[in-house]
């Protein structure tokens, strides 16, 4: 057993508010440079729709992430010398296009303009070319548009469906989406790293926070399209590829990252988990309906003595086991079975986890009246406005029974809470409920104050770093304050 | 006189300030080595001229060092006529493919708005000075018709003779003009080498090959792979 721990996530759907504050924190604080005008290192993105870049999910438009040839583990860019010979071409290279040209305004002629007969107005201007713009696409360009045939019907995830639901999930009164707020998500088998000819990017050992050695990069772009998510980014100014840093500088200095500190809806929770770095390949070949359960089995319970003891072996601090046992992501991910991965399909393991949005069906008007009080309204998880299908084809590789799993057990915590609060269901209902999901009312008020009671460090446990003691012994800490964090004081130029 | 200083100098100027100038990017900004491709600003003409510019150029490179390291092996070769007409068809249509590919580069260069915000003055100057070269090995290809022979017994003996530091300019001052051109841009090339895009030569990402998949580093440890 080799145990390692990661720093992971898990960002609460049925909270998302969709305000886009953690995109922009993310982007004062790391993306508002040029030749990263671009990059969403966070994004948010509306389901059912296409996201950014356009069609991320195809893998077989991008050939991002790892397939299974065999009983090999194979990035599905391809095996490394097929890698090496499209070096001067990468075929599947996003290009701005599948992003979108970033643009400002010409205001400039607010000011200019000469007197006329309309007021003047400001129009877009690309922040590449300088050249006026006729802006054709954005970051949420489809932002809260599902229902619409132009975007959310392009979704990869549809596939799943039979036409008639396809077509109820675009019905007017029973149209559905969501939110899927997006970072890196810092995988356990990174496909992004995996193809990286130079080898410049690395995954931390304490943390597991994947990184890009700037200085090693050479801008081979493989990275990019091997990412099946879409979050390593190309620098178009400087030449190298650039990615989410989990804010590590934030991180060490025992702050959250700054996209779920700004979190308006708190929808956002991290923590350690430890898992078994020996099974790691051997998890990501289970079969795609597997996938869930067997990330489940690779991440260890830090209160086992013997998983402890083997992470004092690999030279985890006391404090650092602590965090990981206090830590909210290990609750929702492994204890509670309510967090799920993100297309594990993609097999890089990810370590950012999403609660899937409840959305129930809240009435019916069978009765010829708006009636909220229909039975079955609670823990009818087969009746949920986004088709469990199209839920499982996003989270769980389509194993429908772990999405109803987790939808059932939301809904039992709901009914309890509310069984409690307000009274609006009686308590041999809700118990009934937990029964049948397998919880206990002590559990159900532990999920439920997580949820909707947090308060910030029960929302992050980061782990003591502890980096300024690692260096006072060579170095003193107090010269460092105030340098740069991302590693040059430079100004990065591109080639000479 | 401006023979010694053509062939008898310039190569060892050149190489100088290339070794010198290679390292001293690399040690005070490693940063800067990088493809610094464009394909994401520009992808459909990129594909006509990058795919063809970089598999032409290879094989005609590999083709002159074979010809500097195994001279004789290329004369007993070419003794037959059918393999000397099979080698120079195939260099003249290496030299044909690599011109194709550099034209189309030159031209997304020069049309491309994005490609415009990311192009330096030294691209152009690099654009140009290899756009000459091709057009140089080509004129001779044709003109001057059996290089692949008299290749070996010229350019190769004067390479070594410059390798072993005593330079024999009289290989060189007796060739056409055309050669001599090619020559002189040649050694023009490598002394810009450290200061042009080429230097993404040297990063040739071999080492991939038999890494592992995964890198893992730890703080203040060596690194090790999963």
């Amino acid at each position: 057993m080799d145990v390692r721990a990661q720093l992971a996530s898990v960002f609460h759907l049925d909270k998302c508010i969709g305000c886009h504050t953690c995109s922009l924190a993310c982007n004062n604080l790391w993306t508002s440079r040029e030749g990263t005008e671009y990059m969403w290192w966070n994004n948010v993105e509306t389901k059912p729709g296409t996201g950014y870049p356009t069609l991320w999910e195809d893998q077989g438009k991008y050939r991002g992430g790892w397939e299974l040839r065999g009983n090999s583990l194979v990035p599905r860019t391809g095996r490394r010398l097929g890698i090496l010979s499209n070096m001067f071409f990468n075929p599947a290279l996003p290009t701005m296009d599948d992003y979108y040209e970033p643009w400002t305004y010409d205001y400039e002629h607010l000011f200019t303009a000469p007197p006329g007969d309309t007021p003047p107005t400001a129009r877009p201007v690309s922040k590449i070319t300088g050249h006026y713009l006729d802006v054709e696409a954005g970051p949420n360009w489809d932002d809260d548009l599902s229902g619409s045939p132009i975007y959310a019907k392009n979704d990869v995830n549809l596939a799943s469906l039979t036409p008639a639901e396809q077509e109820a999930m675009f019905r007017i009164e029973q149209m559905v989406f969501f939110y899927i707020p997006r970072i890196c998500n810092h995988c356990l088998n990174p496909a992004c790293l995996a193809v990286c000819p130079s080898g410049a990017i690395y995954k931390r050992g304490e943390d597991g926070i994947v990184l890009v050695n700037q200085e090693k990069c050479r801008g081979w772009r493989f990275c990019v399209s091997g990412c099946p998510y879409k979050k390593t980014y190309y620098n178009w100014k400087t030449g190298k590829a650039e990615k989410c840093i989990l804010c590590y500088p934030r991180l060490e200095t025992g702050q959250a990252p700054a996209c779920f500190h700004t979190c308006v809806g708190r929808i956002r929770y991290t923590g350690l988990l430890l898992y078994d770095a020996e099974r790691i390949e051997a998890m990501a070949k289970a079969p795609d309906t597997e996938l869930v359960e067997a990330q489940r089995r690779l991440i260890l319970d830090p209160a086992d003595p013997e998983v402890a003891a083997a992470a004092r072996r690999s030279g985890m601090s006391d404090e650092w086991l602590a965090a990981a046992g206090s830590s909210p992501v290990y609750r929702f991910v492994k204890e509670w079975g309510l967090a799920l991965p993100l297309h594990p399909e993609f097999r890089t393991l990810p370590m950012l986890f999403y609660v899937p949005p409840l959305l129930p069906v809240a009435a019916s008007n069978k009765t010829g009246s708006y009636d909220l009080t229909e039975s079955g309204f609670f823990g009818n998880t087969g009746n949920t406005r986004a088709p469990l299908r199209y839920l499982s084809a996003l989270f769980s590789g389509g194993n429908t029974g772990i999405v109803t799993d987790a939808l059932a057990r939301l809904w039992a915590v709901r009914s309890y809470a509310q069984a409690r609060s307000a009274g609006n269901i009686s308590e041999s209902q809700a118990g009934d409920l937990l029964k049948k999901s397998g919880l206990t009312a002590e559990t159900a008020g532990q999920i439920a104050a997580l949820t909707s009671l947090p308060r910030f460090n029960d929302r992050f446990v980061i782990p003591p770093y502890r980096r300024e003691v690692d260096i006072q012994e060579t170095v003193n800490p107090q010269k460092h304050q105030g340098q740069t964090g991302f590693g040059f004081s430079r100004t990065p130029g591109r080639g000479l | 006189m401006i023979d010694l200083v053509l062939y008898g100098i310039l190569p060892y100027l050149t190489v100088a300030v290339a070794v010198v100038g290679l390292i001293w990017r690399y040690v005070t900004n490693q940063f800067s080595y990088s493809s610094v491709s464009s394909q994401f600003l520009e992808n459909r003409q990129l594909f006509w001229g990058s795919v063809p510019w970089h598999y032409g150029i290879i094989l005609i490179l590999a083709g002159h060092l074979i010809g500097v390291f195994f001279p004789r092996s290329i004369m007993a070769f070419n003794g037959v006529p059918v393999r000397l007409y099979i080698l120079e068809g195939t260099a003249l249509a290496l030299g044909l493919l690599v011109l194709a590919g550099m034209v189309f580069l030159l031209l997304r260069r020069g049309t491309n708005a994005r490609v415009r915000v990311v192009t330096t003055p030294m691209d152009i100057v690099l654009l140009v000075l290899l756009l000459l070269q091709v057009v140089f090995g080509i004129g001779i290809a044709i003109f001057y018709r059996w290089g692949t022979s008299w290749y070996v017994q010229t350019a190769a003996p004067y390479f070594w003779s410059v390798v072993t530091l005593s330079p024999k300019v009289s290989y060189m001052s007796s060739l056409p003009l055309l050669v001599q051109l090619h020559a002189v841009n040649a050694f023009i090339l490598v002394g810009l080498f450290p200061f042009t895009r080429l230097v993404h030569m040297l990063s040739i990402p071999l080492a991939y090959l038999w890494r592992p998949y995964q890198v893992v580093m730890w703080h203040r440890r060596q690194q090790r792979g999963l």
